[in-house]
């Protein structure tokens, strides 16, 4: 049964990629996924608006109060150096990549045009196999056009993939006017993977307290639908590797998305949820049902479900009236 | 052998704590220590030095171990020297008086050791942190040799002598220098090389000094006990040793010079050849006496000093060589006071060793010299050329005044010497800078910084010394520096400055920052106001100085290129470019080098966003420096407002307004108190107004829970319920709503903030439950900018307290609501902003105030709580309130029991006298008040009234039972005993004594105020420090888990034992104060305080503490020993079981979170226990609060 897989140039014994998750923090977590399959391994993402956060808050409070009272000229020991910055990130890419065998694949969060570069250096110098670009924006200010949010996403990939030779997937938000264009404009800049799509934090208004709370709720199956459709659409119309990043949770969400076209499919919420062995219990089934089903390669069926691919293009294209149309008709 | 060819030593800009740990860490193997000011940073640096893995001149990593006390430091040093290691320790004032029993026992033993001290005043009629030689002087008779070091680089030098000397003597040093101006002072000075600390170790001696150490290879015993027979003659075995100490010293110091350069002698004498005046002085004072020297031999007096370098054993041989053989008049100064002595210690020596030299025929003047003594610079008091130019006039007296002062005005028993102030021995080669910042703005930071650049860059010899002031929020200080061709000798602060700058526009209102400047000087202000409109805004005064001084004017708006470039509130790198532009110490270009390379070099290791946000700083500042072309004429109506206000009572007026002022230096003898008692409420007469934004009251949507007035750290905002009619004439601003319970209904409700007093801390918007229902961004309290609000609220603040306080014995004082009608008794307290520990001692003081004493450890609570100038316990409209004082440090649980033992009795007594007075006072006039309860509020007043009655009766008696018991009647009436302190004093230093009095069964009420760290002396390690957080002197994380106090006393079973934490429960809180207060014996309260030492967002301190208790960190309970009577269970456990992991409490804080930075796998593992800590505590706790009380089994024995 062959169950392998292309994504990033990146040779996979299977389509399984656990995404950036809390999973990926520790070193014992990792190995724990591979051992029970995963092919390549997210890493939690580096947020570069954290880092700096930290660095300034605790300047802040190693500095607020010194040398205001004549009895106490500081209120902390004098560290002889910090870990600050990325260097926690960095140190954990170099110990993983000692630690377990399969692909490592970095992922930065960044804030500003020199943090997305200076990390992705970094991090293709601490041994990372490839790079995750977690690019978002929520716009609030009315004054701000799609183009210019578009182009700013544009300058990024574009200044990461001329610095760095690792390959470059990004992580894509759903919510462009047109995503095929992005897609498009995306892929011709270089990059060698699209994930479909982030999972923003949605807001939550608590009664009590009367205070907003972000937060992420944990996906079902029936999230993989929103990637489904769009994998479905670019297959074929970009030469980037495509990965699908929500409502993995069965054997047959893997399935279906690879039908869409994706190379690989990533499973974030029902790893939380189950740990990691369920990436052994979705492979076996997958394995099962191409036995069942008289499939010997994942390749074969990739894409046989996509826009380009199968018979009534217009069922990925419509929304509300499709089952409506097709009784009439 | 002078090496200095081949040595290369740096030339480094330190203060003298530095110079001092740096050699005492190169020159020992073990140090024992415990933090005190002005010592505590010799310690810290040797901690960290030793924690970063620096090593001794013999390729080992000194074991650094801080103790319980200075008494258990000394007790570590001499275990440790008596089993053979070079051992030392730091200390100063109190600290040092309890090393002294051990002191003995160490010069007794002839070990060689050196402590290092910064001498500090000792308390008296008050406390000082600051510097003279009380301490030092009350250990003369220990038997330790005496050296004192000038200055910081004499500091270091001496440092190494003493070790070097102790070695071979045998005999113990003490090496001293004087607290602050030589411990905190910052100067350029050459570093001594590893190389020439090793030229002076003589391993023969460091030998012979670990044989003599105690081994079971070779058992020998020391301290026996000795009897009449023959204690006497082994006392007198040591005599040889200190015959030879002070050739020792002299031959060590000779050694110093051929390797270093630098020649010191026993006694150093500068001056005239023939000199016929000389000063003999010790410490800092010797500097000024120096270069007023020089300047008076320009003008050919015939003057000189004699520094005193080895005081004990002091060299009567040595002394008399060293003095001039011209000399006709010595004039004695010492750093102390003996009071009822026949002179203070060091004229007694220089007496002694004249006559006695004269007895042996060797005097070699032609007349016995007259010698007469006087006491300077107590408690670090300005001690200036001046000063020494009236002590030589007074020399040159036909009859000077003995045992004279002088830096003060003596108006009581005038021995005050007149000075000339005018006098000045200030080059017009060295630049003088003054610089008024916050603290928290960074000044002196950026003042230690500039000190260092031009050490580095320059020629220059710079001099560095920083005065803060009293209080822990807003904080004002003054860096005082000077930059010269020469070493600095000048141990004064400037009055006469060619530079100052104003770092904080609001102090141009409050502070006189001109006077000093001299004609022609310049000005610097951080000016809101662009150069066309400073002018204007200026106070008339500030006008006035600079057109008469014909200043150079210079402006930046700092404040908004601080927040243009992310720097926040900190204007420290902005304003020391404004500097470096302006004085042209180093060229332009050259200085902004200079300071961008110390700006890596100081925060370089923090991130580069650090450094490139200071660099954005520095480039954005020069843009921004304007020159102000201003008129020839005064334009500004804008007066200074009076210190305190015209109807403040005398005392205020006349000396707290000085000090307040800034010119305390001015009150004369007769206006002190003489015994240190002080009137109490006079922080309600000095308006700080530091508050950049203050709370605002919403009625509309306030709910009257009154949790905004009970979490306020500054008593600053207030809640009264009172009649309707009192708003008629209520100023046309003030606030008012219907109260909306059922108890006081009908009534008005205001909540009124004391505009001027607030700190701004917003801790109060942050509890406050009432959100606005329209906009949720608003609540019913909202910061809002202070300065357009003050006038307005301060006419409501007084209006407000015309309002009568709420009858006492109407309030529920059970719930939050009604303990906040009680008037807070300590108000406006100089505590930190946001502090985490007021809010409770404030609760003592609304729900126990007017019959409360308070005990207060030295720390935190006592500096906020008694430092001068004004200080915030106070008292009510009858004239009752808290009286409060502070003995010491590790004995404030006996103090506060000394209390108790004393009214108990009092009252025993006046119960007595009454049943003895039964026939003239009648019997049921007696029983009644034998038989009061005074079990809340009402029965107390009832009491007093009876009392009021009772001493009207007693007036016409004239038995002496009957005045007897008119002068104890007060007695009769119940007092509360609060013992408080912080962790430090309860779980470290006073543990003996708390543990004796919660043993001892009396009704005594024990705060902690537990911040889990020494917060007053800057955050070391205490035994409350939990695992896992970083402190001084754990600044890799503390290892060990937090000692379970509460649990230890609970062991007893008589006491009342409570932990709380406000802002998880505040209900819980009141009720466990009024439990406590009510518990008829000792009870112990354990107060989760939040503090700047856990680098916390102060605002959010309430929020953490909830946190705290979430995570199942900080369990609240209550044990009462009185359930078990009912056969309850006397273990109640108060909050749920954790609900959260500990890294989601702790990790709010920098004390945890720094160790992910700098040590993140320990940090991961720190996280791992003490998460395990609190499981493990939790499920004890859950089994003791289990536990069945009502079926005890019956004992099998």
């Amino acid at each position: 049964m062959d169950l392998t897989t292309t994504y990033l140039g990146l040779n996979l014994k299977n389509p399984i990629v656990p995404s950036a998750s809390p999973m990926s923090k520790s070193v014992g977590s990792v190995r724990l996924m591979e051992d029970y399959g995963a092919s390549a391994v997210v890493l939690y993402s580096i947020f570069e608006e954290q880092i700096r956060h930290e660095t300034k808050e605790l300047h802040h409070h190693l500095t607020q109060h010194a040398d205001s009272f004549a009895e106490a000229t500081s209120y902390f020991p004098e560290a002889h150096e910090y870990h600050s910055g990325p260097d926690e990130y960095l140190e954990h890419i170099r110990k993983l990549k000692e630690s377990v065998s399969i692909p490592v694949i970095g992922s930065i969060n960044g804030v500003t045009d020199g943090g997305w570069v200076e990390y992705a250096k970094l991090i293709e110098q601490a041994g990372a196999d490839a790079l995750e670009l977690n690019v978002y924006y929520i716009p609030t200010d009315t004054a701000l056009s799609s183009d210019a949010i578009e182009q700013s996403y544009f300058d990024i990939v574009k200044d990461v993939r001329t610095q760095v030779k690792i390959p470059v997937a990004v992580k894509l938000s759903p919510f462009f006017t047109s995503i095929p264009n992005v897609a498009k404009r995306l892929d011709t800049m270089g990059v060698n993977g699209l994930v479909l799509f982030n999972r923003f934090y949605q807001p939550d208004i608590n009664l009590d307290t009367l205070h907003v709370e972000p937060g992420v709720v944990l996906s079902s199956s029936d999230a993989l639908r929103l990637p489904l459709r769009w994998i479905a659409i670019l297959h074929k119309k970009v030469k980037a590797d495509l990965a699908a990043t929500t409502g993995v949770h069965t054997a047959e969400d893997v399935l279906k998305l690879t039908m869409a076209g994706a190379n690989v499919t990533m499973m974030c919420s029902a790893l939380l949820r189950h740990g990691a062995r369920k990436i052994r219990e979705v492979l076996t089934g997958v394995q099962q049902w191409m036995v069942e089903h008289e499939y010997s390669s994942l390749n074969d069926m990739r894409g046989s479900m996509s826009h380009a691919s199968v018979a009534d293009p217009s069922s990925f294209e419509r929304a509300n009236y499709m089952k409506a149309l097709q009784s009439y008709m | 052998m002078n090496n200095d060819t081949v040595t290369k030593r740096a030339m480094v800009t330190i203060d003298g704590n530095e110079a001092a740990a740096f050699v005492a860490h190169k020159t020992n193997e073990v140090i024992a220590i415990y933090p005190i000011t002005p010592s505590s940073n010799m310690g810290e640096w040797c901690d960290q030095w030793s924690s970063e893995g620096k090593k001794n001149i013999w390729g080992t990593v000194p074991v650094v171990v801080e103790m319980q006390s200075e008494g258990g430091a000394a007790g570590a040093v001499h275990g440790s020297l008596q089993t053979g290691s070079l051992t030392t320790t730091f200390t100063a004032s109190q600290g040092l008086l309890l090393m002294i029993p051990n002191m003995f026992k160490i010069a007794g033993e002839l070990t060689s050791t050196v402590i290092h001290v910064s001498a500090r005043s000792i308390a008296a009629q008050g406390l000082s942190i600051f510097g003279d030689h009380s301490d030092v002087m009350a250990t003369r008779t220990t038997g330790f040799a005496m050296l004192c070091s000038h200055n910081v680089q004499e500091v270091m030098d001496f440092a190494l002598i003493a070790q070097a000397a102790t070695l071979e003597a045998r005999v113990p040093f003490l090496h001293f220098f004087d607290g602050f101006r030589t411990s905190h002072e910052v100067m350029k000075i050459e570093e001594l090389a590893v190389e020439d600390i090793q030229a002076m170790m003589d391993t023969e001696l460091i030998n012979a000094h670990r044989k003599r150490g105690l081994t079971p290879d070779n058992p020998m015993m020391r301290g026996t006990a000795q009897n009449p027979d023959v204690y006497f003659q082994g006392r007198e075995t040591v005599n040889p040793f200190y015959a030879k100490t002070p050739e020792i010293v002299q031959k060590w110091m000779d050694r110093f010079a051929a390797v270093v350069g630098r020649q010191y002698r026993l006694f150093d004498y500068y001056g005239a050849p023939d000199a016929e005046r000389v000063i003999v002085l010790m410490g800092s004072g010797s500097e000024t006496v120096h270069e007023t020297v020089e300047a008076l031999l320009e003008k050919d007096e015939k003057v000189g000093v004699l520094k005193v370098r080895l005081f004990r054993p002091f060299s009567v041989k040595h002394f008399i060589n060293a003095l001039p053989k011209s000399v006709k008049t010595i004039a004695v100064l010492d750093r102390t006071k003996e009071p009822g002595g026949a002179g203070e210690p060091m004229y007694q020596d220089v007496i002694t060793a004249l006559h006695e030299a004269a007895a042996a025929g060797e005097l070699p003047f032609a007349a016995m010299p007259r010698v007469f003594g006087g006491r300077y610079g107590l408690s670090s008091k300005e001690f200036t050329p001046a000063m020494v130019k009236a002590v030589f006039d007074e020399a040159a007296k036909t009859a000077p005044k003995n045992h004279f002062t002088v830096g003060i005005t003596d108006d009581l028993s005038h021995t005050s010497l007149a000075v000339d102030a005018s006098f000045t021995t200030e080059k017009p080669d060295v630049i003088r800078s003054l610089f008024f910042g916050l603290g928290a703005d960074g000044t002196v930071g950026a003042n230690k910084n500039s000190i260092k650049i031009i050490g580095e860059e320059t020629p220059f010899y710079g001099q560095g010394y920083f005065v803060y002031d009293s209080k822990k929020s807003g904080s004002t200080t003054t860096s005082h520096l000077r930059f010269g061709p020469r070493p600095i000798r000048s141990t004064y602060l400037i009055t006469q400055a060619n530079f100052v700058a104003v770092h904080q526009w609001p102090f141009l209102e409050k502070i006189d920052m001109l006077t000093p400047l001299v004609t022609g000087g310049t000005v610097l202000i951080n000016s809101p106001f662009p150069a066309d409109r400073v002018w204007d805004n200026l106070p008339l005064a500030v006008q006035r100085q600079i057109l008469e001084k014909k200043a150079k004017l210079y402006v930046i708006d700092g404040s908004a290129v601080a927040q243009k470039t992310g720097m926040g509130g900190r204007v420290n790198t902005i304003m020391q470019t404004c500097f470096f532009a302006i004085s042209g110490v180093l060229p332009k270009d050259e200085a902004v080098a200079a300071i961008k390379q110390s700006i890596k070099k100081t925060y370089g290791k923090k991130g580069e966003d650090i450094v490139k946000m200071n660099y954005a700083a520095v480039d954005a500042t020069i843009e921004h420096l304007f020159e102000v072309q201003y008129p020839n004429e005064l334009t500004s109506t804008i007066q200074l407002p009076p210190v305190v206000p015209d109807h403040a009572p005398d005392f205020i007026k006349s000396v707290t307004a000085k000090m307040i002022a800034g010119k305390g230096d001015d009150i004369t003898v007769a206006q002190m108190p003489c015994d240190g008692t002080y009137p109490v409420g006079t922080t309600m007469w000095e308006k700080r107004n530091i508050a950049a934004e203050i709370p605002t009251w919403d009625p509309e949507w306030c709910i009257q829970c009154g949790k905004c007035a009970l979490v306020c750290p500054h008593a600053t905002i207030r809640i009264k319920v009172y009649d309707t009619t009192l708003t008629q004439k209520a100023p046309g601003a003030f606030k008012h709503m219907p109260y909306k319970g059922n108890e006081y209904k009908g009534q008005a409700y205001t909540i009124q903030v004391a505009p001027e007093d607030c700190t701004g801390c917003g801790i109060c918007v942050e509890v406050c439950p009432a959100k606005n229902k329209r906009e949720t961004k608003y609540k019913a309290l909202n910061m809002q900018p202070q300065p357009p609000l003050r006038d307005q609220e301060r006419a409501n603040w007084d209006y407000f307290l015309t309002i009568p306080e709420v009858d006492r014995r109407t309030v529920d004082v059970k719930s939050i609501k009604g303990s906040q009608f009680l008037q807070p008794l300590f108000e406006f307290s100089g505590a930190c902003t946001g502090c985490g520990e007021t809010p409770y001692v404030k609760l003592v003081s609304q729900l126990f105030g007017d019959r409360t004493i308070v005990a207060n450890a030295t720390g935190c609570s006592s500096i906020y709580g008694g430092n001068l100038p004004t200080t915030p316990w106070t008292k009510n409209a009858e004239g009752r309130g808290v009286a409060w004082a502070n003995s010491l440090f590790e004995d404030n649980a006996e103090f506060g029991f000394g209390f108790r033992l004393s009214m108990d009795k009092q009252t025993e007594y006046a119960r007595e006298l009454l049943i003895h007075l039964i026939p003239q006072l009648g019997e049921e006039f007696v029983n009644e008040m034998l038989a009061s309860t005074q079990n809340d509020e009402a029965e107390i007043m009832a009491q007093r009234e009876r009392v009021a009655r009772l001493k009207e009766q007693l007036k016409g008696t004239r038995t002496p039972e009957a005045q007897h018991l008119y002068e104890i009647a007060d007695a009769l009436v119940k007092k509360s005993v609060w013992i408080m302190g912080g962790d430090g004093w309860a779980y470290d230093i006073g543990y003996g004594g708390l543990d004796h009095v919660i043993a001892s069964g009396r009704n005594v009420n024990i705060l902690v105020l537990d911040t889990e760290v020494y917060s007053n002396t800057g955050g070391q390690m205490s035994k409350a420090t939990p695992r896992g957080a970083v402190a001084k002197f754990a600044a890799g994380g503390k290892p060990a888990g937090k000692k379970d106090l509460g649990l230890m006393a609970m062991s007893y079973g008589n006491a009342y034992v409570a932990q709380v934490a406000m802002g998880a429960n505040d209900l819980h809180t009141v009720r466990t104060f009024l439990e406590a207060e009510a518990f008829e014996g000792p009870s112990l309260i354990i107060a989760y305080s939040h503090c700047i030492a856990h680098g916390i967002n102060m605002k959010q301190g309430m929020n953490i503490q909830k946190a705290a208790v979430d995570s199942g960190y900080w369990p609240l309970y209550r044990y009462n020993p009185n359930l078990t009577k009912d056969g309850k269970n006397p273990f109640q456990l108060d909050s749920k079981a954790p609900k959260m992991k500990f890294e989601e409490f702790a990790y709010n804080e920098i004390r945890y979170k720094m160790l992910t930075k700098m040590a993140p796998e320990k940090a991961k593992r720190f996280l791992r226990e003490a998460q395990d800590d609190i499981m493990k505590r939790w499920r004890f706790y859950e089994n003791l609060a289990a536990m069945n009380y009502a079926q005890q089994p019956a004992p099998t024995v």
